[in-house]
């Protein structure tokens, strides 16, 4: 039943077609490659920052989109669902940083891990008793439900856009708040010499609570964009703070400017291998076999980069430090 | 309702343990259930247990005059949760007859020590083509499909709309491959795709569904069972794709997306053996009472769960409430002699039901969304495995 070279390049020798599928799905990387950003630019910081390993950071993902969930539940508004669901993580953030996290600070890296995985499986059986074991959902406004022509031939769904065009507004701000003003100095120079910021009359808890609340809610706001694509469920943020961690650990622990380009990397890499891979496997196997093994093969990828990073590269590629 | 049938289930549980030694004479049939009760999957689980527990008060609680007991089991979608709760319900709680399964790869991680401990099972969903064929048991019964029947018969439906060329998607694991390898079997057009996705973590289908674009097919086919259908038929129309190619599925849509899906699942066609408005009288009641007691349409899944029950209720009838006679009661059951809400149907000498596939659509009924028979696609559809199966007497 199956064609001569079934699902290998479908259109071969339309040169401008397949141009114009790769820009398509380079835009699918980016995208992922955005959502990435959010969650690893609050990591990045918060370890750079503080040196605090932070695994409950996915559950600040999770929080912002059951938030946002139930918002936008009670008010009929994708939109007040958003902005209601940012106030609500950011005040957990910092709730969580004041009681949790502040014994946690100058201790050893296993203290937090262990301390933070605590707070993972605390959060994860909260969400379980608040919001019961079945999930929420979160649904676009019909308008949303569309494609639009971004170039000639090349369609986009509209929500995905607004996604990356929204977070490139974020980093941007980003950008200007840790480059720009006054704080983003305090932060850049907490990343440098943490000890040097606090003798210097500097209000490194403060500060340290700006952070942890600016990075909780660029979680939340992760998590909130990406419900309506995938669900709000306990332990979502567990599988994308894999990802997430293996961003900073490319870009470079503490530098916003290496988690957006390594977060984008890990974006296009996991997305072209997903769907070049299996076709180049099948190949040399059979076409069954190629289609269980690509997929199988494509997610190893960035983790082949990451370790490619960490031989030659330890410090990543953009070390905050220099 | 559901911590309410919670309560009441374990309340029934405590007054069952309790009241044993007055009545010791009378035994109670001990069932484990094996579904998923929490995640996004949960809503099948809770159709599958309200069938389960309509079905056993439809026959008074009693299976064969014996009073009844059920253990339910999450799990959680993992074959390995489901392995360790499957042999906990063996070996701890020793249960009479195991129920359930929606997941192939769940069932089939469990499915040795089901055999070896030769525990009388109704798989209730998962229909891995492995148990059609080599790994058939004695002790096993189906009451839902093989994995490749039902998208067969959607290929045949899309030969009878003039498909020539088709791209298939569908999750990577047990059921996909056996769902995507079911559509190839009888559509005879051209597969110009064919995409296996990460399951269960992958439900963002962007780079797939751009290349589905790509692939300009005639006709896409999707196998998404449970929560991430909504979210691909979502980004079905969120590409754009909706209006431009028309979409083929198995398994992805049913009346527990529907109330999610709404507007989004009109006009796409599925096949299944069993559909809420099927017209026998088994069904009718079902639905019915169903209806009445949860306040929406059953799915499917809990069709063929409700059907468990009388299936276990004539096994347990036939002999006499002897369970240890298993001759006697896989004799009985090969019959197919009890009341199905899919009408009338017989067995395969695998244990998998030879029966019907039909044509369904969801159509807008005022202000509820249904699930509707269009047509019949094939009758008395035999799954292709069954040679392969060495069937012990």
């Amino acid at each position: 039943m199956l064609g001569p070279h079934p699902g290998v390049n479908p259109r071969p020798g339309d040169r401008e077609e397949s141009m114009l599928y790769l820009i398509e799905q380079c835009l699918n990387g980016i995208q992922l490659g955005m959502l990435l950003f959010l969650l690893a630019a609050g990591l990045t910081l918060i370890f750079g920052i503080m040196d605090l390993v932070n695994l409950a950071h996915g559950s600040l993902y999770m929080l912002g989109a059951y938030f946002a969930a139930t918002f936008a539940g009670l008010t009929d508004s994708f939109l007040w669902g958003i902005a209601l669901g940012l106030l609500a993580t950011l005040i957990a953030g910092i709730v969580m940083e004041v009681i949790a996290f502040r014994p946690l600070y100058g201790r050893d890296h296993l203290d937090h891990v262990l301390g933070t995985f605590g707070l993972l499986i605390f959060f994860n059986e909260l969400v379980r008793l608040i919001w019961g074991p079945a999930g929420l959902t979160i649904s676009l406004p019909p308008q949303m439900l569309t494609a639009v022509q971004v170039l000639p031939g090349v369609y986009y769904p509209l929500y995905r856009l607004i996604i990356i065009l929204t977070t490139l507004a974020v980093a941007l701000l980003l950008y200007i708040l840790v480059m720009r003003t006054r704080i983003g100095m305090l932060i850049r120079a907490g990343a440098s010499n943490r000890e040097m910021v606090g003798a210097l009359g500097v209000n490194i808890k403060l500060l340290y609570t700006l952070v942890f609340g600016l990075g909780a809610a660029l979680a939340g706001f992760a998590g909130m964009i990406q419900a309506p694509i995938s669900f709000v469920q306990i332990g979502m943020g567990e599988n994308i703070l894999i990802l997430a961690f293996v961003v900073i650990i490319i870009g470079g622990i503490g530098s916003i400017r290496g988690a957006f380009v390594a977060a984008i990397l890990v974006g296009l890499i996991d997305t072209i291998g997903r769907v070049f891979l299996p076709d180049l496997v099948r190949h040399f196997v059979s076409y069954s076999a190629g289609s269980s093994a690509g997929p199988a093969l494509s997610s190893m990828m960035i983790y082949m980069l990451m370790a490619a990073v960490l031989i030659f590269r330890p410090e990543g590629l953009f070390p905050a430090n220099r | 309702m559901k911590k309410f049938l919670l309560a009441g289930t374990a309340l029934g549980a405590l007054v069952a343990i309790a009241s044993a030694p007055t009545i010791a004479q009378q035994k109670t049939i001990k069932i484990g259930f094996i579904s998923s009760f929490s995640g996004p999957q949960a809503v099948i689980g809770a159709d599958m247990r309200n069938s389960f527990e309509l079905g056993l008060d439809h026959l008074g609680r009693k299976l064969g005059g014996l009073p009844v007991e059920v253990i339910y089991e999450d799990d959680q979608v993992k074959p390995e949760v489901g392995l360790q709760k499957t042999q906990k319900l063996i070996e701890s709680d020793k249960v009479d007859f195991m129920v359930g399964h929606i997941w192939s790869n769940v069932m089939l991680a469990s499915l040795k020590p089901l055999i070896d401990s030769k525990t009388f099972t109704v798989i209730t969903n998962a229909g891995a083509s492995q148990l059609a064929g080599e790994m058939c048991s004695p002790y096993v019964f189906s009451t839902s499909w093989n994995n490749d029947q039902t998208p067969q018969a959607v290929g045949l439906y899309m030969n009878q709309k003039g498909i020539k060329t088709a791209f298939l998607i569908g999750p990577n694991y047990a059921a996909g491959k056996d769902m995507l390898e079911g559509v190839a079997t009888t559509f005879k057009g051209q597969i110009i795709g064919r995409e296996l996705t990460a399951w269960p973590t992958q439900v963002d289908f962007n780079a797939e569904l751009s290349k589905a674009r790509a692939a300009r097919p005639d006709a896409v086919f999707a196998f998404y069972p449970g929560a991430p259908g909504v979210q691909f038929l979502t980004q079905y129309a969120q590409s754009g794709l909706k209006g431009q190619i028309p979409l083929y599925t198995a398994f992805t849509i049913d009346a527990l997306s529907l109330p999610r899906l709404k507007d989004l699942a009109l006009g796409i066609p599925g096949a299944q053996h069993w559909v809420r408005d099927l017209p026998n009288d088994t069904n009718k009641k079902y639905v019915a009472d169903y209806r009445a007691r949860h306040k929406a349409d059953p799915a499917f899944y809990g069709a063929q769960t409700y059907d468990a029950a009388a299936l276990l209720n004539a096994a347990v009838t036939a002999v006499k409430g002897n369970l240890s006679d298993k001759d006697g009661m896989r004799n009985e059951v090969r019959k197919a002699n009890f009341p199905s809400n899919r009408g009338k149907f017989k067995y395969g000498p695998n244990h998998i039901p030879i029966q019907n596939f039909y044509l369904q659509e969801a159509v807008k009924d005022g202000d509820e969304f249904r699930m509707k028979t269009v047509a019949t696609i094939v009758e008395n559809d035999q799954d292709k495995h069954f040679q392969k199966c060495k069937m012990p007497n």
